[in-house]
């Protein structure tokens, strides 16, 4: 099961290391990994999807806390926090099927960056599935490259809300 | 953060720091990235400076003197080479949680990066085998580091920590300087407070009829000892301990059923099947111990630790305490009741009567077990013993009885041959009065020889016992029961004289091999507190016994006289 940890750190060289190492060493996979620093500037915020079920996420979650430079973890339960991922997608088009793609990328609230004879450059954000989603619609356009932030989250304040 | 008026330079502030902190002794081996901090180190007067022959040496030393006094062991060397001979020992204080400060230079600042001469990014690299570590980029921010990082060694589960000091930051100026309250005395940090129900705790431990207290090493950590003893005389219940806590409640108490584990006496092994509540006081189902979720299959579980990340981790247990394991103990005491245990008790002796530790001692070769007791008797148990690792290890673990913490250093995380003779350096040099023997094995000591040097040169009293059986003789065990004999690689074929050996560095030695002469060894080797090597020549296929197979359980223990049914 997809798990998204929220994790507070502060932002010292080699914090990041000390992260990704523990969960290299015990041998968890990182499925995706996003950090930025937060308004407080020695504070950075690390979101990252791993896979494991409840046990080896307990674990990670206990282990992390071990790093006197992580500050807060946080499981983000899919229903009360948002997930978002940033997608940069530039694919091929033909004169064909270009008003296809326009009608396409209308349709998803796509950003269109640049538009060639023959490729778009777009950006899209959504939660994972959204972003998996579009990359597997645009793929028999031909895709060129693809790049992705790897998810971000955020608890809602209000609980209740989805 | 309070300023000096004086600017000194980083080199100079480490050591104020260090001499502010309490620390007395520190072992170490210069080298062109770390020179400056020497330079500086010359001056002090409080801190003596022990010079070693391997850099292995001075961690293992370390961890010898932080083990037997429960202060900080801290431990120098310069960068590259230097520093990466400090990664065993670092692994092996991160398995076994001492308190461990390694301080090593790195190349100047300008330079880090730039595969410079004798560079190694010894940050990166030891980041998953301590409890934290820096590079200290500027002598404003020493200060904050240091306090950091010996708070972090010395606090909750005690671990190794390294700061990375750059030679152009040794010589940078600075006034930067925290107030300092930091102490390397054992507990002197803030605990934090206990978690979990202590009343409810103590009362799955009155239901049982058959309880049974496991104490590890965190034991020792916590200084818990009388608390131990405290709890298991009032609640009546037998103590077995891991390799790691030897010494944390007496091996001579009438409740003590000895070792368990792998290794373990027969009697605390089957004790565990046969318990219905086991109280697990800081240890951490090692795999030695706790081979399967059936660990203490009738039992109900207990675990009270400082790290909360053990909690579960490989062994489900009922019930949890999370906090330091001397304050837990103190709030389940109030309401733990005595209750009549006459017949597990009962129960025990006779598992104590019909499965002794055993071995052979017909013959005229001498047989370690053998000579360990006597040695024991001799010393009357107050010796502090370091071991390598192998059968003398086992054998040392099951025939010298441990009453007091802090006196058995022993590799138990990391198994590292090579730890025996400078832990028990370390551990004379914290405790000049005792007498500190180290047991021994001709494979296992040649790993860290060269420390010889430092006994003869500190003319200090260690005792070494080496079992000379010609052998990696653990290895060869395994290959004999699980190998069909083939001993592959594991015979010495040439072995240094080790009594001409000894003699060299100025330490009188002596070999015996016959069992008339032990009487003779004994007196020889322990007659005064100077140092003597005694060489004792015994059988190649003598075993340790009990023994649970690798990747078996407490159901398929052997013991000595069941060996018939290991060789069909
Ligand atoms: C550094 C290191 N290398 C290898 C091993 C594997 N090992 C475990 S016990 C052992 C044999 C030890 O032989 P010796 O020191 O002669 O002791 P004995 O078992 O004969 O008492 C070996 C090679 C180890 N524990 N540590």
């Amino acid at each position: 099961m997809k798990h998204t940890l929220s994790i507070l750190v502060n932002n010292h060289p080699g914090v990041m290391s000390h992260v990704s190492g523990l969960f290299t060493r015990r041998g968890y996979n990182i499925d995706s990994i996003a950090v930025g620093v937060t308004d407080n500037a020695d504070v950075s915020s690390m979101t990252i999807v791993l896979n494991g079920d409840d046990f080896i996420v307990g674990q990670v979650k206990n282990q992390l806390l071990k790093l006197p430079d992580v500050l807060r973890v946080q499981d983000m339960a899919y229903a009360s926090s948002v997930q978002r991922e940033l997608v940069l997608i530039s694919f091929s088009i033909t004169e064909v099927n270009r008003s296809e793609a326009l009608t396409i990328c209308n349709g998803f609230d796509v950003k269109i960056l640049e538009m060639t004879e023959d490729s778009l450059l777009i950006e899209f954000s959504g939660n994972s599935r959204q972003v998996s989603n579009i990359i597997s619609v645009l793929k028999p356009f031909g895709i060129r490259e693809i790049s992705r932030t790897g998810q971000i989250a955020i608890a809602y304040r209000n609980q209740n809300a989805v | 953060m309070s300023s000096t008026t004086e600017a000194i330079t980083g080199g100079r502030l480490m050591v104020e720091l260090l001499e502010e902190a309490g620390v007395e002794i520190v072992f170490g081996y210069p080298g062109g990235a770390i020179l400056p901090f020497y330079d500086e180190l010359y001056h002090s007067k409080k801190i003596k400076h022990i010079l070693v022959r391997h850099e292995q040496g001075a961690i293992h030393m370390a961890e010898g003197y932080a083990r037997s006094t429960g202060k900080l062991g801290v431990c120098i060397a310069t960068s590259g080479p230097g520093a990466t001979n400090l990664i065993t020992g670092l692994t092996d204080a991160k398995l076994d949680s001492i308190p461990i400060l390694a301080i090593t230079g790195q190349v100047s600042t300008d330079a880090i990066g730039t595969d410079a001469f004798q560079e190694a990014d010894i940050f990166g690299i030891t980041i998953p085998i301590t409890k934290y570590n820096a590079l200290i980029k500027k002598a404003d921010d020493l200060s904050r580091h240091f306090e950091e990082a010996i708070k972090i060694a010395m606090g909750g589960r005690p671990g190794p920590v390294l700061l990375d000091f750059p030679k152009d930051v040794q010589l940078e100026k600075t006034t930067v300087r925290k107030a300092s309250s930091l102490k390397i005395a054992p507990h002197h940090y803030e605990r934090p407070k206990v978690k979990g129900d202590p009343q409810e705790f103590a009362e799955a431990l009155n239901q049982a009829k058959r309880p049974l207290l496991y104490v590890g090493g965190g034991a020792i950590n916590s200084f818990a000892s009388a608390e131990i003893k405290a709890l298991a005389e009032k609640a009546n219940a037998p103590v077995t301990t891991t390799l790691m806590g030897l010494g944390a409640f007496p091996g001579t108490h009438p409740l003590s059923v000895g070792m368990l584990g792998m290794h373990g006496t027969a009697y605390a092994n089957k004790a565990v099947l046969e318990c219905d509540y086991i109280l697990n006081l800081g240890a951490r189902f090692d795999d030695r111990v706790a081979k399967y979720q059936d660990f203490a299959p009738n039992a109900v579980r207990a675990h009270v630790d400082i790290d909360a990340a053990e909690f579960n981790k490989r062994i489900n247990v009922d019930h949890i305490l999370h906090g330091d394991l001397k304050d837990a103990i103190r709030e389940i005491l109030p309401f733990v009741k005595g209750g009549d245990r006459t017949s597990w008790i009962e129960n025990i002796q006779n598992l104590k009567k019909n499965h002794p530790l055993d071995f052979d001692n017909s013959g005229d070769s001498i047989k370690p077990q053998d000579f360990l007791q006597r040695v024991y008797a001799k010393t009357k148990g107050e010796a502090i013993v370091s071991t390598d690792v192998g059968q003398h290890q086992m054998w040392a673990a099951q025939y010298y009885l441990f009453d007091k913490p802090n006196t058995w250093l022993t590799s138990g995380g990391l198994g590292t041959m090579g730890y025996g003779l400078p832990a028990a350096i370390g551990a004379k040099f914290g405790n000049p009065d005792k007498t500190v023997i180290c047991v021994t094995g001709d494979g296992s000591i040649q790993m860290c020889i060269q420390e010889l040097a430092t006994i003869a040169q500190s003319q200090l009293g260690v005792k070494i016992l080496l079992f000379n059986n010609n052998f990696l003789g653990m290895v060869r065990q395994w290959q004999e029961l699980f190998y069909e004999e083939r001993f592959s690689e594991s015979q010495w074929t040439y072995n240094p004289n080790f009594v001409k050996l000894a003699d060299a560095y100025g330490i009188p030695a002596m070999r015996i091999e016959h069992k008339s002469e032990i009487e003779k060894g004994v007196e020889f080797f322990l007659k005064d507190n100077g140092s003597a090597l005694i060489e004792v020549m015994i059988p190649a296929e003598e075993k340790v016994f009990p023994m649970i197979p690798a990747g078996k359980s407490q159901q398929d223990l052997i013991e000595f006289k069941d060996l018939g049914k290991l060789k069909k």
